[in-house]
């Protein structure tokens, strides 16, 4: 029994080094997630990505992998950001005819909605004494994932502390949007999915394609355009603040 | 076949940002500056192949998988952050409220302007 154990262990020091368990785990709880998800009808508050993280993170726990092994091993899907990332081009591309139709309203909201979206969070969390890294690692909260690792690597910030913010954000976006637009009777389904991308990027764009695909077109465009405007400034602005 | 052409599009392009990261010391990512490269080109060319279509699409419909791993990481940093999990919480929460009532406000106004005849 004990040689057994002993082999147990052998064998999880072995799979722990290889990258095979994390894909499989990774791969595994990302199908587990969605399909609980739709059997517990699409809870607002509780997005798939964040059944599927705990059911990774319950796992390697149980097991007492280490992230840093685990992460390394999941490695090999995340290189993929780096083309998803370029991907995001296609919908900005083939929503053009909406961008120009709805330019000016975008136009005057989105710089500063989006500047907004980081000055809130950081000045909020430097008035509670954040230190300066939670504050590089708050600061791209609403920019979709592969955008905001970038800038928080720029920044100084904590990556897994940034995801962490993103996908609160991204879960109380959803949630303050749909309060709000019913207190503000806002049903225009092009500022509902704006609202969504821009705020809530990912997460708030698959909320946006439940509304319906106008909203989710709308939400595309927010999440892209968030996402390269809060790039350009960002770096740039805690460069010239001198917070990083 | 036909989605791996694109996927190869896909990750040329993400190349040749990262090369122009390097090269001129950009502060953005190199998939933010191939994303924009990408738009550019698809404007200039007015059409896109249906494998670069469909590769985006495939990619961006795992969007949530690939950005996992990262989030797993939340539970495991805890004690790189004590003390300040009040501070990041309250950020967060009362950020989002604020700056998603700003759009709304923002895109109301300046989209109604327009008139509200327009839905």
């Amino acid at each position: 029994m004990s040689e057994l154990s002993g082999r147990f262990q052998e064998l999880l020091a072995m799979m722990s080094t290889s990258p095979v368990l994390a894909i499989v785990l990774t791969l595994g709880a990302f199908f587990a997630g969605n399909r609980l998800f739709r059997l517990l009808k699409h809870p607002v508050w509780l997005p798939p990505i964040l059944i599927s993280a705990m059911l990774v993170g319950g796992v390697i726990a149980v097991l007492a992998i280490d992230y840093r092994d685990y992460r390394e091993g999941a490695q090999w899907l995340v290189v993929l950001l780096g083309p998803a990332t370029v991907a995001l081009g296609v919908p900005l591309y083939q929503q053009m005819h909406h961008i120009r139709a709805m330019w000016r309203p975008i136009v005057f909201t989105l710089p500063v909605a989006a500047t907004l979206a980081a000055v809130y969070a950081v000045v909020i969390a430097a008035l509670l004494g954040a230190s300066p890294e939670v504050l590089a690692s708050l600061a791209p909260k609403s920019v979709t994932a592969p955008i905001a690792i970038g800038i928080t690597e720029q920044l100084g910030g904590s990556v897994s502390l940034m995801m962490g913010g993103l996908l609160i954000t991204g879960i109380m976006a959803t949630l303050f949007v749909d309060l709000l637009a019913r207190w503000l009777s806002i049903t225009d389904p092009r500022i509902l999915g704006l609202a969504l991308g821009l705020n809530g990027h990912a997460i708030g764009t698959a909320r946006a394609f439940e509304l319906g695909p106008m909203a989710g077109a709308f939400a595309s465009l927010g999440m892209g355009l968030t996402g390269i405007f809060t790039a350009l400034i960002l770096p740039l602005a805690f460069r010239l603040t001198g917070i990083g | 076949m036909a989605m791996l052409r694109g996927f190869l599009i896909l990750t040329v392009y993400f190349m040749v940002g990262e090369a122009v990261r390097v090269l001129l010391a950009l502060p953005v990512s190199g998939g933010v500056i191939g994303m924009i490269l990408l738009t550019l080109t698809l404007m200039a060319r007015g059409t896109i192949s249906d494998s670069l279509a469909g590769a985006s699409r495939a990619l961006i419909s795992v969007l949530v998988l690939l950005i996992m791993p990262g989030v797993v990481g939340v539970f495991f940093v805890a004690d790189e952050f004590a003390g300040q999990w009040l501070a990041v919480g309250v950020a967060l929460v009362i950020g989002t409220l604020l700056s998603v009532l700003t759009t709304l406000w923002l895109m109301q106004r300046f989209s109604g302007q327009k008139g509200e005849s327009h839905e």
